[in-house]
């Protein structure tokens, strides 16, 4: 997959709830289908099924040999996803440490002349 | 230091923007929204600063800013108000120039104060979740990031010279 692809098959996989909840529960730990499958009021073809999606777009890796295939998360891709994030916080960052200096400035501008009238 | 950001995804559409400032709230609506004050602050990247900055605070009332960098680089972006309850509250409609953000998005802009201090959150609402996931994915890299990213290779060059 061209990196495009691959962050697009990544923020699809992303943007459903249940398949976030599998995530974050496979943060704590790899966990086998039937584990995955019991927090959820969902059958386990239907986890199989985001599994899926969540294994196309490289977020998890399941261990072939064991019978259980316990699922892993992958953190490369959540990686590569947020770095837009990075960018954007930056920008924001820069802007609003320059509101903070506005502010002050208008609060001591405030302060002088309310001194002054006093 | 200053007060953390936080940026969120929330739901399927929006983009939450979250900071609390020292500053009473009236203070902070009027740097959000005095073209004189916006000047001064919401000029992104180092580099860049407002040639146009207008501000027709009313409904239905329009906004336009466009930025530019020192080698001439323009970025420019608009919008339309739909509400606006000072000193709390704004809704407005906004739009760049080249449309990268997949069609027009609604920024809401949220100011509370407590104890001298203001939280504003700012949430863009994009007109729906592939033009949010659009953004994320391309969007924001071939847009805005694109432009920070030629600035940033001329700031090099620039120092490099």
């Amino acid at each position: 997959m061209k990196p495009a692809e691959r962050l697009n098959a990544t923020f699809a996989a992303l943007a459903d709830p249940t398949r976030r909840a599998i995530l974050t529960r496979l943060a704590a730990g790899e966990a086998s289908v039937m584990e995955l499958a019991k927090p959820f009021a969902m059958s386990q073809p239907a986890i199989s099924k985001h599994l899926r999606v969540l294994e196309r777009a490289g977020l998890i890796s399941r261990s072939r040999d064991a019978q259980r295939r316990p699922c892993r998360i992958e953190i490369k891709p959540l990686v590569e996803a947020d770095r837009w994030l990075e960018r954007y916080r930056r920008i924001w960052e820069a802007n609003f440490e320059r509101l903070d200096e506005l502010l002050d400035e208008l609060k001591n501008e405030a302060d002088a002349s309310e001194a002054r009238q006093s | 230091m200053p007060y953390p950001l936080t940026i969120t995804r929330k739901g399927d559409r929006d983009i939450e923007i979250f900071r609390v400032f020292d500053a009473l709230r009236g203070r902070v609506f009027d740097c959000w929204t005095k073209p004189e004050f916006v000047r001064r602050w919401l000029t992104g990247p180092p580099g860049w600063s407002f040639q146009v900055c207008e501000i027709d605070l009313r409904v239905g009332g329009k906004f336009r800013y466009v930025w530019r960098n020192a080698k001439g680089a323009q970025m420019g972006m608009g919008g339309t108000y739909l509400e606006i309850v000072a000193p709390e509250r704004i809704v407005n409609t906004e739009l760049f120039d080249e449309d990268w953000t997949g069609g027009e998005a609604v920024g809401t802009l949220v100011l509370t104060e407590a104890n001298g201090q203001t939280t504003s959150t700012y949430t863009v609402r994009y007109s729906s979740q592939e033009a949010r996931e659009n953004v994320l994915k391309t969007g924001m890299e071939q847009g805005m990031v694109a432009s920070y990213d030629r600035l940033e290779t001329m700031l090099d060059e620039v120092n490099a010279s």
